[in-house]
């Protein structure tokens, strides 16, 4: 059987080996600050609905939905409310924040647990939306919204991401290897609220071993298949995987939904499961601390609202003064200036450089190799877009369809000019998405 | 919140590949037909190779000094084209024409257009046909003076003899496989086909050229000649006679490939190819002269912009424009 896989793409140094043999390891809150910014999702924020002053219980709502597209928020420990102010985030930016002073007893809220089979589709829905869970890849869409689209009859495949083709993360490796039968639990609960759809796990190949754990998982589910792709950047976009698993392409104008096709990531489905089967909100994820800046890079199963010095800490802490911290992976996370931020529902990582190699580089001239094209798996002309975007010729740059880019950052890193490509694309289509909207 | 650590956009980390290593690839892939030019051609051939990157290099780094630029002659491109342009002059070109060709390559057509990557015509390439107009004389006067060589090459070139109502009586050309170990009169870098081929096997392990410009560029130049070289038709002998016996291979996979001046679209490289295959069929079959491939690449170096913009790819996932057309309607 051929390998599942997408035109394009970019074989990076993949990094996995420093954490993916690590077991995930539960990671405690220190008693003290825990951080929950309202907004960990795509939307509205949510809505506080507890005032400074309040107990709290871990898992107790704190903030709810502000809008069709929002998700609640829970509190992942139990203690004060000691404010409501601005903090800054892992993206650099600043976000109303409910701070609890962690009183490090865990006292939690009663949960109750169903069998899914008894429950109907909107309950389900109902559930997910109540645990606040959103998509964990890190975009944050929220999971219930996805799973209702404008016509239910039309889904075909629900595919689950576990291609994470992102270098040196290994989360959800992690958790397709520990706990596949959530996993795979998780997806039936999704499958069931439509009446055609299969399921699909797509794997990337340099993973054996989830691969084979998942077979045996789904082994008697009819309704699902592994897939297993073929390793290479960025597999896991939405597109390529759709493309990959099931021949179908969408462009920048169309949801997965158009193609008859939900994407959801690993853990998005564990917490699927979580939500509707034992009824426990989302306030935990795992998360990845690696990179050569750590001591003993890991797997860890964080309570939201942790503090990252914590995860470093837990990593054994820095080796030396590393010069670049970054959440999220290397190719499409964000480098952060301060480690006074809280993990979030989209917080898969925190990679450590001890070196920051991009600092040092120097772009020169464009020898027109036409690499970035063909990595491109949006089969664009990255180095045109960012000539169009240089001379902030917008028309030029919608007319090669610039729009299309999802910012994978495949060109960037093949140039070897070591021209900001990604960059500079990103940054046009910023102003040519803000130009729109004065329009 | 004392420390605040580097920030930049992603992606966070990059390739090692960098136009230095590209171009370090190049040379090495030269390697093998240079040396062999030197064992063919003698001494005077790597007089010729060594002058060709010490002039390049040299007046590139001047040019730049002047001009107040950075300077870039570590990015190993000027080495490139110094070598090309001493494996596409005979060995006995005299040495001030070459150094005047490496000038005019460097400062007229790289540099004076914006310097690497602006150039829109083969620097080496340029030179070379700029010398074959300039010097006609000298530059089709191959003499052989090597001190290894048994035998003498030297005289007509094996396309000199082949052409259509060639003037070169009482040569019969040389066998097949003489052309293909280099065994044959021509420019310093064109005659060891194998030497060529182990260069270009090179480069494409090293995934620093593709198949579609130079597999296009041959293949149509080779079935051209099959079906309609005057005379030659159906003529497998022939057509390997003309596709081993001159600059083609050098030209192909080391001059056609540059990749500033060939199409960056994937499509565009083989309609590139074509169109190159065309020309140097029509440039050696009815040309004025034996040789076609440096005129053909270089006239097809002019056509880039206009292939590029047939041949922009169809972005991911682009569906036809079906609601544009009612609009338009």
């Amino acid at each position: 059987m051929g390998k599942c896989t997408f035109k394009g793409g970019i074989h990076p140094y993949d990094g996995k080996e420093f954490s993916k043999d690590k077991p995930v390891k539960e990671l405690f809150p220190a008693v003290g600050e825990m951080v929950f910014p309202l907004s960990q999702h795509i939307g509205a924020p949510a809505v506080p609905v507890v005032a400074k002053g309040d107990y709290v219980l871990a898992g107790q709502l704190i903030a709810e939905a502000g809008g069709f597209v929002s998700a609640n928020i829970h509190s992942s420990v139990s203690g004060t409310v000691k404010a409501i102010e601005p903090r800054t985030l892992a993206t650099g930016g600043k976000c109303n924040s409910i701070i609890i002073e962690n009183d490090g007893e865990f006292k939690e809220v009663e949960y109750t647990p169903k069998k899914f089979e008894e429950l109907s589709k909107e309950e389900i829905l109902e559930r997910i939306k109540a645990a606040g869970v959103v998509g964990m890849g890190g975009a944050g869409f929220p999971t219930n919204v996805k799973l209702s689209p404008k016509n239910p009859e039309a889904i075909d495949y629900i595919i689950v991401n576990g291609a994470e083709c992102e270098p040196y993360l290994t989360s959800d490796y992690r958790r397709l290897l520990e706990e596949s039968d959530k996993v795979v639990m998780g997806l039936k609960v999704a499958l069931s609220i439509f009446d055609h759809a299969k399921g699909i796990i797509g794997i990337e190949d340099n993973k054996p071993d989830a691969i084979k754990i998942m077979q045996e998982a789904v082994a008697n589910e009819p309704d699902i298949e592994v897939k297993p792709l073929k390793t290479k950047y960025p597999q896991g976009g939405e597109r390529c995987l759709i493309y990959a698993t099931t021949g179908r392409s969408i462009n920048s104008s169309m949801l997965p939904a158009d193609a008859g096709c939900i994407v959801h990531n690993v853990d998005t489905i564990f917490s699927i499961y979580m939500a509707v089967i034992e009824g426990k909100p989302l306030t935990k994820r795992i998360c990845t601390v690696t990179g050569d800046g750590v001591k003993n890079p890991g797997n860890f199963y964080v309570w939201l609202g942790t503090n990252y010095r914590q995860l470093l800490e837990a990593a054994g802490g820095p080796v030396g003064e590393p010069q670049k911290y970054i959440s999220g992976g290397p190719m499409m996370g964000f480098a952060m200036y301060s480690l006074d931020v809280p993990v979030v529902k989209g917080s898969s990582s925190l990679l450590v450089f001890k070196e920051d190699v991009v600092s040092k580089i120097e772009p020169s001239a464009c020898i027109r190799c036409g690499r970035c094209g063909a990595g491109c798996p949006s089969h664009l002309l990255p180095a045109k877009l960012a000539g169009f975007a240089s001379k902030n010729d917008e028309a030029g740059f919608v007319k090669f369809d610039g729009m299309e880019c999802v910012m994978c950052g495949s060109c960037s890193y093949v140039c070897p000019a070591k021209r900001p490509l990604t960059q500079q694309i990103k940054a046009m289509r910023s102003i040519v998405l803000a130009n729109r909207k004065k329009k | 919140m004392s420390e605040i650590f580097n920030v930049s956009t992603n992606p966070h980390v990059r390739s090692k590949d960098t136009t230095q290593t590209i171009m370090r690839d190049v040379l090495i892939a030269l390697a093998p037909a240079s040396i062999f030019g030197i064992y063919n051609f003698g001494i005077p051939a790597l007089v010729r190779i060594i002058i060709g990157i010490v002039t390049c290099v040299a007046a590139e780094a001047l040019y730049q000094y002047l001009m107040h630029k950075k300077i870039t002659v570590m990015d190993l491109s000027a080495a490139v084209t110094g070598l090309l342009i001493a494996l596409n002059i005979p060995s006995s070109l005299n040495v001030g024409f070459e150094i005047v060709g490496c000038l005019f390559a460097i400062i007229i057509v790289k540099q004076l257009f914006g310097g690497l990557g602006q150039n829109f015509m083969n620097p080496a390439l340029a030179a070379r046909c700029f010398l074959l107009i300039g010097y006609t004389g000298p530059m089709t006067n191959f003499v052989c003076d090597s001190s290894f060589a048994v035998d003498a090459y030297s005289g007509a070139t094996p396309l000199a003899i082949l052409k259509p109502g060639s003037e070169v009586v009482g040569q019969s050309a040389p066998s097949l496989l003489d052309m293909f170990i280099g065994k044959t009169s021509g420019v310093i870098g064109e005659t060891s086909v194998i030497c060529l081929l182990l260069g270009a096997v090179y480069l494409l392990v090293r995934k620093v050229i593709s198949l579609r410009i130079p597999a296009t560029y041959i293949a149509t130049f080779a079935v051209l000649i099959f079906l309609l070289a005057p005379g030659h038709q159906f003529d497998a002998i022939y057509m390997l006679q003309e596709v081993c016996g001159g600059g083609l291979i050098l030209g192909a996979f080391f001059m056609a490939t540059d990749y500033v001046t060939s199409p960056i679209t994937p499509n565009g490289k083989i309609v590139f190819g074509v169109c190159l295959g065309l020309l140097t069929f029509i440039f050696r079959m009815y040309g004025g002269s034996a040789e076609g491939v440096s005129y053909a690449i270089i006239f097809c170096n002019l056509l880039v912009p206009l292939i590029e913009r047939i041949t922009v790819p169809k972005s991911f996932g682009k569906k036809k424009p079906e609601k544009k057309a009612k609009e338009a309607a």
